[in-house]
């Protein structure tokens, strides 16, 4: 019945993505534009919604300032809404925080998180992971108040390793300076692309003039245009990807790492990370049943109908509310009291060293 | 006069040099005895005791596993003084090296006794299965334990050809070889039997090659055969729980008004099977149905056939679509199995799966590792009046949901080798063997994932100094670490049960200490910034105290010079 044939071969069962957007404000469209772009391939391709982890500030779409509200556009001319009706976004707003992230890849999530949220992933799950925003040498921001640095991302995918929470991982980085973020990898079955080398800076691609900001990045565009023609059945490999964006296209160089990675990446297909084929063998043993089936009987009790009044409870308590205690204001010293302590020290100083410098003061 | 003045006025001088010495030397060592100790108190992280020690032994896991075996003789195969000088018992031990830090021995206790009156009475039936069952009335094994009955090469209760019948529950029937007749010593008469002995183990117990698989955890997978893959990546990794969902797909409910009693279907046939196995894991089910739901790849026409086919290569391509309408009601995050039963609308009626060499499968079913299966139902919608009245036949959909719901469940059906009969699993769709196996290689992996979770804890922990180590943390991982020894200790001695109920325990609170929340490591602060902290707050403060040390130290040093000059 097991006949393991080429079905097995990449060793993987399920697919996850992790879809990361560190921006926020209207400004940083691109970012979120990027982030849902890849969203939209990677469904595309086959995987679900419950396998996707997506964090975005997603205050594009009702945005003040977005003339087109409820859109987010990819490219110029409005061609691609890619927001539309079914975008499922894990973590909105300010829970795309460095330690959300770091709780999502690692699982040290409180056990009140539910299923959508959590990355569940087994040894055998190969899994993309995919950032946007501003970056630097070693960090990437995050939502404009905190980074994350390289050190931690490698201690995170260490810490994912040891508890075999992947097979395989794909680590694509669009930001300034992308590739110092993948330098500090040190956990075996990590490929890492990265859309500029260290000191150069990732470029936007086109502003559109009726939204009034740019749309997208430049690698992220051309790395959307070549997936466009994967489709789930297709064999291109990674060594493809690795030409996606050159210098005269990107003005920035791609980076890539694989020395990391036990495979080879001309054997590694595309769809191995961004699609979801699913692994199917032909159910060839059957049981023959032969006891009859038992018919259960209704052993609920049959509810008795309700025969009073419905009272509701009282929705709005004013009374609570317009009597309700004032709001606790932190403690600080009385004024008086830094006015005391500065005459003290004065006074010290004086008796210490004569009254003769008083008159410097007064 | 005079001198005295001088003598006085040094004096003082000298005393308050000296004051002022004692004062340095005095505010030097409060900062330094009180000061420094208080900063580290204060700005140390709380980390409370781990076992360290324990874990590390644990590091190093050497597993013995004891499996009972009772060799029943029955007339016909001893002669009267091999009767009389059989061994009681003999013991037979493996050891394997897996890797430097993992050794294995498995110890095969072996008791031999002859057959009483009863069991010879049983063993007289007609047909092994007949046989098996009078035995098992007699006589109920632990756990874990296998008895094999030897009978006679003349006994027809095995069929022809066949060596060996293996049952219902723990029990083989093993056909004496030849050399029983003629007069040969005792101990080669054992020794033929060892080797037929040490088959039925291994597929009644376990094998060394399910063990190393069962241990994956711990040892890097290398090079593996296709076959040992194709079974690891199969079945579920082990879990305190599993969710399963049985779904019903109507894509055309204008055409088939479907009935499915699958509340009924469940309560007979796979609950049985799910409270047996209540030991290793918890089930959920639940089951729903899905209108409009279509496959999301068009089946091909075949005139040869007269119906629609489904490629194996496209089934790949099927599941998709669909798993994004599945939904999911669970609540916890146990790994979801998912069965389907799909009824093709009446445009596509009827679709049959094909293989890779186009044959119809006869099942039309498939599954797909780790995530469920797939089956395919054909209705005759010959009906003047739509929609179709459809029973669903649920005994058949369960004949094939239940096997694949084995497989996902880590029950392997390997071929058995050459020469054995395996027994029909009987009516909870699970042999007891087939559990003991299971049990075994599940408690194994227990062991091996919570060892290595334990350790790359306490790994982590070490290395990055900045955690704070909770009491709670520090319980759980000690009552892990309890957890552990006692599900090691069990499994040398032979108890499955309580292994199996150790191993979980353990896992499930290695687990809860490894994921707690409050284990986040603190954010990196590289060096720089440490000192950018620190300089202002300690600088102004150290430097006065260090000159007027260094002060006195060079004073102290010039002394003695001084004082000779002043003698000369």
């Amino acid at each position: 019945m097991a006949k393991a044939g080429q079905f097995f071969s990449s060793g993987h069962t399920n697919n996850w993505a992790v879809l990361v957007c560190t921006s926020r404000f209207w400004f940083n469209y691109r970012h979120v534009a990027n982030t849902l772009s890849v969203y939209r391939s990677v469904k595309r391709l086959g995987i679900p919604d419950s396998h996707i982890v997506l964090m975005l500030a997603d205050d594009m779409a009702c945005n003040h300032r977005n003339p087109k509200p409820a859109t987010v556009f990819s490219h110029k001319n409005m061609e691609l809404n890619v927001y539309g009706d079914d975008v499922e976004v894990d973590y909105r707003g300010y829970e795309v925080t460095v330690e959300n992230f770091l709780r999502v890849l690692t699982g040290r999530l409180p056990p009140s998180t539910p299923r959508s949220k959590r990355l569940l992933s087994d040894d055998r799950s190969n899994i993309l992971i995919y950032l946007t925003g501003h970056g630097g040498n070693g960090f990437l921001k995050f939502q404009d108040s905190e980074e994350i640095s390289n050190v931690e991302l490698a201690d995170a995918f260490e810490q994912m390793w040891t508890k075999r929470r992947y097979n395989e991982l794909l680590f694509i980085i669009d930001t300034c300076q992308g590739a110092s973020m993948y330098e500090r990898f040190y956990s075996p079955n990590i490929m890492a692309l990265a859309s500029s080398q260290v000191g150069e800076d990732s470029l936007s691609h086109q502003p559109d003039l009726a939204i009034g900001v740019h749309l997208m990045d430049r690698y992220t565009f051309y790395l959307l245009e070549f997936l466009e023609d994967i489709h789930p059945s297709s064999t291109t490999n990674m060594k493809d990807l690795f030409k996606v964006c050159p210098k005269s296209q990107c003005v920035s160089t791609p980076g890539h790492r694989t020395d990391l990675f036990l495979r080879d990446p001309g054997s590694v297909l595309i769809t191995d990370f961004f699609g979801s084929v699913r692994k199917v063998e032909i159910t060839t043993d059957t049981i023959n049943l032969t006891a009859p089936m038992v018919h259960l009987e209704d052993t609920r009790p049959v509810r008795e109908l309700r025969t009073e009044i419905q009272t509701y409870m009282d929705q709005l308590p004013v009374a609570e509310i317009i009597h309700q205690k004032p709001k606790q204001k932190d403690w600080h010293p009385p004024d008086g009291f830094i006015l005391g302590l500065w005459t003290l020290i004065l006074l010290v100083f004086f008796k210490t060293y004569g009254i003769k410098h008083l008159k410097h003061i007064f | 006069m005079k001198l005295k003045i001088v003598f006085k006025l040094r004096y003082l001088w000298m005393f308050f040099r000296h004051r002022g010495r004692l004062a340095a030397l005095a505010i030097a060592a409060v900062v330094i005895a009180v000061g420094v100790p208080l900063w580290w108190k204060t700005t140390e992280t709380y980390r409370a005791w781990l076992p360290v020690a324990q874990i590390n032994e644990l590091a190093q896991l050497q597993l013995q596993l004891s499996v009972e075996v009772e060799v029943v003789f029955s007339k016909g195969t001893l002669t009267a003084e091999h009767q009389k000088k059989i061994p009681p018992s003999n013991t037979r031990q493996e050891e394997h090296v897996v890797d430097e830090t993992t050794r294995l021995r498995y110890r095969y206790e072996t008791r031999y006794r002859t057959a009483t009156i009863m069991e010879e009475d049983a063993l007289n039936q007609s047909t092994a299965a007949e046989a098996d069952i009078s035995l098992h009335m007699l006589s109920e094994s632990p756990s874990g334990s296998v008895v094999i009955y030897v009978v006679p090469e003349s006994s027809t209760v095995l069929p022809e050809g066949v060596s060996v019948y293996v049952g219902q529950r723990r029990t083989a029937l093993l056909r004496a070889g030849g050399q029983m007749r003629v007069a040969v010593a005792l101990k080669e008469v054992l020794a033929s039997l060892e080797t037929w002995i040490k088959q039925v183990l291994q597929v009644m117990s376990f094998s060394h090659g399910d063990i190393t698989a069962a241990l994956s955890d711990r040892v890097r997978p290398g090079d593996r055969s296709r076959e040992g893959l194709a079974d690891s990546m199969r079945a579920f990794k082990s879990s305190p729980g599993y969710e399963i969902t049985f779904s019903l797909l109507n894509p055309d409910p204008t055409s088939h008004l479907l009935h499915w009693d699958v509340e009924a279907a469940i309560s007979s046939y796979i609950q049985p099977l799910l409270s047996k196995m209540a030991p290793v894991a918890n089930f959920s089910i639940d089951s729903q149905i899905l209108y409009y739901a279509v496959l999301g790849v068009n089946p091909r026409y075949d005139p040869t056939l007269n119906a629609y086919t489904l490629n194996a290569d496209s089934l790949s391509h099927v599941i998709n679509p669909v798993e994004a309408r599945l939904g999911s009601s669970a609540a916890s995050s146990n790994p979801v199995l998912n069965f389907l039963l799909y009824v093709p609308d009446s445009r596509h009626s009827p679709l049959h799966i094909t293989d890779h060499r186009r044959h119809t499968v006869p099942s039309n079913a498939f599954s797909s590792p780790r995530w469920g299966g797939i089956m395919v139902y054909n209705v005759n919608a010959s009906g003047t009046e739509l929609p179709v009245d459809v029973h669903i036949d649920m005994r058949r959909v369960m004949g094939v949901f239940l096997p694949q719901l084995r497989l996902m469940l880590g029950v392997q059906s390997a071929a058995p080798p050459p020469g054995f009969l395996i027994g029909p699993c009987g009516n909870a769709g699970l042999a007891d063997w087939e559990l003991d196996r299971l049990m075994w290689t599940r408690s194994v992996e227990n062991v091996a994932t919570a060892t290595t979770t334990i350790t790359s804890l306490a790994q982590l922990l070490d290395q990055i100094g900045n955690i704070v180590i909770n009491d709670n943390i520090a319980e759980q991982v000690s009552s892990a670490v309890a957890s552990l020894q006692l599900a090691v200790g069990q499994l040398e001695v032979g108890n499955l049960g309580l292994a199996m109920q150790y191993s979980k325990e353990a896992i499930l609170q290695s687990e809860r200490a490894f994921f707690d929340p409050s284990l986040l490591h603190l954010l990196y602060f590289p060096d720089d910034q440490k000192f950018a902290i620190y300089i202002p707050l300690f600088l102004p403060m150290c430097v006065p105290i260090l000159l007027s040390l260094l002060k006195m130290a060079s004073e102290v040093r010039q002394r003695p010079g001084q004082g000779q000059a002043k003698k000369d």
